[in-house]
């Protein structure tokens, strides 16, 4: 397989998880937003999902404030903003473009189809009203491409990178959802684990679809340490922080298997796995929860930087 | 052309208005289709196109980004007994151009008989001095040509034009079968048309029929075949990604290849592994800084070097553009004549070239009934077509005929046939033209049964060209 063309599946499916990422942190955002009563706290809700997705600066440079529809539009379908759920979508799709013969039909025609319906619907501004619809919308592409991933791919070098990209960024994206809570909500230390509001965590769980699973697990009842266990360290929730690195360990595996070698990468993911299944969640907290999640989002760009350069995506 | 619309050759329809026999069981069919859908199939055509990304660019238009060729669903029929004459006519003149090509960048023969002027040769750039002295692997130049034809009458077809570089549209004719199969499986039951669809596969073979003499085939193992592709924003990118997973192939880019131990390889996720042989979408011109345009960002340093040492097969080889010049293109009944010794099966358009005074002089009296092409133009653009032309029109481009005259060449304005498109008020006649694809390796010459068939949309234009507005449409080869 080229290196440019694992590349290219690599980004187009961490463009895709971004996306729908993304379309999930407008979604809490905006049901925050409505429950709050003043502007000021409105504001704040908006500033922390563009701290999360690391828009927040390129923002301020070109507005003025807050507003819900000018944030959840710049986030949407701001030309503009690389980070936008249509330039991200678009990128997919040119990667996937790049790439079409390493994908089946289904794939391509998912993705393309996907970025045509999108391109329509954000060709005019969002409003309130059909914001619901567009983030559905949003959801819908990213699940559907991965469906058709896993149904048509055969499982071989190209079905291993796309789904290293899917969880790189997953692992990545939880992990800084978790990390802006904790910033946001609690600026002490002191605080961790004592004095928490109910409603900012059940969002935190709302911004990666996690709600009703812990809500199952844990029969209703909310504390700050079950959730950031659930959210670091549960291996059966699907955008837990565990859960991703064992899906980028078994697919480098795949890799290792069908070269016949391991690469750097492999070692460099054994350490910081081997650490995460070490850890409890009482070690996390007493370290640090905003220093574990630092250091686990340094470690993940690294594990990625690390596979670019292992099996060669760049000239 | 409106100038003598009515006169021109309708394929369907004889002159009294019967369907020809070719058309007999398609019309028979047609007639006894619900019309409301068809019109449904029609819109359905074009949503299909655009899932599966069936799309050009055009350039110079930003806005448009990536464009459908819009496609016609009525079917272009040829019988078997008009395709025997044009193969064997194709397949001469294939020949002849591959022995042209051989002999201009070796002993030049046809020059010193005297049948070729060397001014045909001289600031052409299409020569490339670099190719003297080399023959490719397999004798074989031209690997992939397109050859485009036009009909004038019931036993009239001509060569309007040889594409020898890289022809384009071959996924056009495959995707259009397909699409066509997909909305009418019927018409397929009841009619013996021969199929394309093993065009790729044909490909592949014939490309890896000219392996290079680095290509040692241990253990049984095949000749690796690559795509190389300028890129996603080249407006023939689709047919590109197409072929290549068509054929298995790679589809790469100029910055995916690299010269290692005297081998053109591809960066692979495990490492740089030898390509034997390059079908390559970039122009000779792109193909290697190196050796030809230094500022090239798509070629690949050393290509060429790696090429004349026998490390790879470039398809089609680096200046086989001579051979499609239109000013070589009006010494091709001679040219055939010097290769095979025959007289041309299939008759060249009559071509005055304007860099002979005498010409010149008839071309300029009569501008406004000739078309009047560049003579390395392609695509449609810079050209005059008289007889559709305002008079200011035809006076902007009398000046820049008489600045530069040997730029020039001219046409009369020929009364293409005509095939009905499909239309809301019913089926309308259009001026269409045909490009069969001819794949050439030492096994011999292969000619995929039809080709495209480009249908220019625009009542009495005569501009097939995609870039300007024509569509296509699906060609139908009668079997026996």
């Amino acid at each position: 397989m080229l290196g440019r063309a694992a590349n290219g599946v690599f980004w187009m499916s961490r463009y895709l998880e971004r996306a729908e990422n993304t379309a999930r942190l407008i979604d809490v955002g905006f049901h925050l937003a409505l429950t709050r009563g003043s502007r000021q706290s409105q504001d704040e809700e908006w500033k922390s999902v563009l701290t999360t997705t690391g828009l927040l600066d390129d923002y301020c440079a070109k507005h003025a404030d807050f507003a819900g529809h000018q944030v959840f539009n710049y986030l949407l379908r701001d030309r503009d903003n690389p980070g936008s759920v249509l330039s991200m979508v678009e990128n997919a799709r040119t990667n996937a473009r790049v790439v079409r013969t390493s994908l089946t039909n289904a794939v391509w025609e998912t993705t393309n189809e996907g970025w045509m319906h999108l391109r329509d619907l954000l060709a005019r501004p969002v409003r309130e009203t059909n914001l619901g619809e567009v983030l559905t919308q949003i959801r819908r592409t990213g699940t559907l491409v991965r469906g058709a991933i896993e149904g048509t791919m055969l499982r071989n070098e190209v079905f291993n990178f796309s789904r290293i990209g899917t969880f790189i960024e997953r692992a990545d994206n939880t992990a800084r959802i978790l990390d802006v809570k904790y910033y946001v909500l609690l600026p002490s230390a002191a605080w961790v684990g004592s004095s928490l509001d109910n409603v900012q965590w059940d969002t935190l769980l709302r911004s990666v679809a996690g709600n009703r699973a812990y809500s199952w697990l844990n029969a209703g009842s909310m504390d700050p340490r079950g959730i950031a266990r659930f959210l670091i360290l549960d291996g059966q929730f699907p955008r837990s922080l565990i859960f991703s690195y064992e899906k980028i360990r078994s697919n480098m595996a795949g890799l290792a298997k069908q070269y016949g070698h391991e690469v750097p990468a492999h070692e460099l993911l054994r350490d910081a796995g081997a650490r995460l299944h070490q850890l409890t969640i009482e070690e996390i907290f007493e370290g640090g929860l905003h220093e574990f999640l630092q250091d686990f989002i340094g470690k993940t760009i690294e594990i990625g930087n690390a596979i670019a350069a292992d099996y060669r995506f760049n000239a | 052309m409106s100038a003598v619309s009515g006169t021109n050759f309708d394929e369907m329809l004889d002159a009294d208005g019967s369907v020809r026999p070719a058309y007999a069981e398609f019309r028979d069919w047609f007639d006894g289709q619900d019309k409301a859908w068809l019109q449904r199939q029609d819109a359905e055509a074009e949503r299909f196109f655009r899932r599966i990304g069936i799309t050009f660019n055009v350039y110079g238009d930003d806005a448009a980004e990536e464009r459908l060729i819009p496609f016609d669903m009525i079917p272009r029929i040829i019988t078997a007994r008009e395709w025997r004459k044009l193969t064997r006519g194709i397949e001469q003149r294939v020949r002849a151009l591959n022995a042209f090509l051989q002999d201009l960048y070796h002993r030049q023969e046809i020059i010193r008989s005297g049948r070729l002027p060397i001014e045909a040769l001289r600031n052409n750039e299409a020569f490339l001095t670099q190719m003297i002295g080399f023959t490719p692997p397999g004798g074989v130049y031209t690997h992939i040509v397109g050859i485009d034809l036009v009909r004038t009458g019931p036993d009239d077809f001509m060569v309007l034009e040889d594409n020898a570089r890289t022809p384009s549209g071959v996924s056009y004719m495959l995707e259009n079968r397909e699409t066509m199969m997909a909305m009418f499986p019927e018409l397929f039951t009841r009619i013996p048309v021969r199929p394309v669809s093993d065009y790729p596969r044909r490909l592949a073979r014939s490309l890896r029929a000219c392996a290079p003499p680095a290509f040692r085939g241990d253990k049984g193992s095949r000749p690796v075949v690559a795509v190389l592709t300028p890129g996603i924003f080249n407006s023939a990118y689709f047919e590109h990604a197409f072929l290549a997973d068509q054929m298995g192939a790679e589809l790469v880019e100029g910055n995916d290849l690299r010269v290692v131990d005297g081998r053109v390889c591809m960066r692979t996720t495990t490492g740089y592994k030898a390509i034997d042989v390059i079908y390559r979408r970039v122009d000779d011109d792109f193909l290697d800084p190196l050796s030809f345009n230094p500022a090239s960002q798509l070629g690949i340093a050393g290509i060429f070097d790696v090429y004349r040492a026998g490390g790879i097969t470039i398809a089609n080889a680096p200046g086989t553009g001579i051979a499609d010049d239109k000013a070589i293109y009006s010494y091709m009944p001679e040219i055939v004549e010097f290769y095979t010794g025959e007289k041309p099966i299939l008759q060249n358009v009559p071509t005055w070239r304007c860099s002979e005074a005498d010409s010149l002089g008839y071309v300029l009296d009569n501008l406004a009934d000739l078309v009047v092409k560049e003579v390395h133009g392609s695509g449609g653009y810079g050209m005059l077509i008289g007889p559709t032309s305002s008079k200011k029109e035809i006076a902007e481009f009398e000046a820049k005929l008489r600045a530069k005259p040997a730029n020039y060449i001219a046409q009369p304005t020929l009364s293409l046939s005509t095939v009905p498109i499909f239309q809301k008020e019913g089926l309308a006649p259009r001026h269409v033209d045909l490009r069969p694809f001819v794949l050439v390796s030492p096994d011999g010459i292969d000619i995929t049964p039809g080709g495209l068939t480009r249908v220019a949309l625009k009542k009495g234009s005569l501009v097939v060209n995609s870039s300007q507005g024509g569509g296509t449409k699906d060609s139908w080869v009668l079997d026996e």
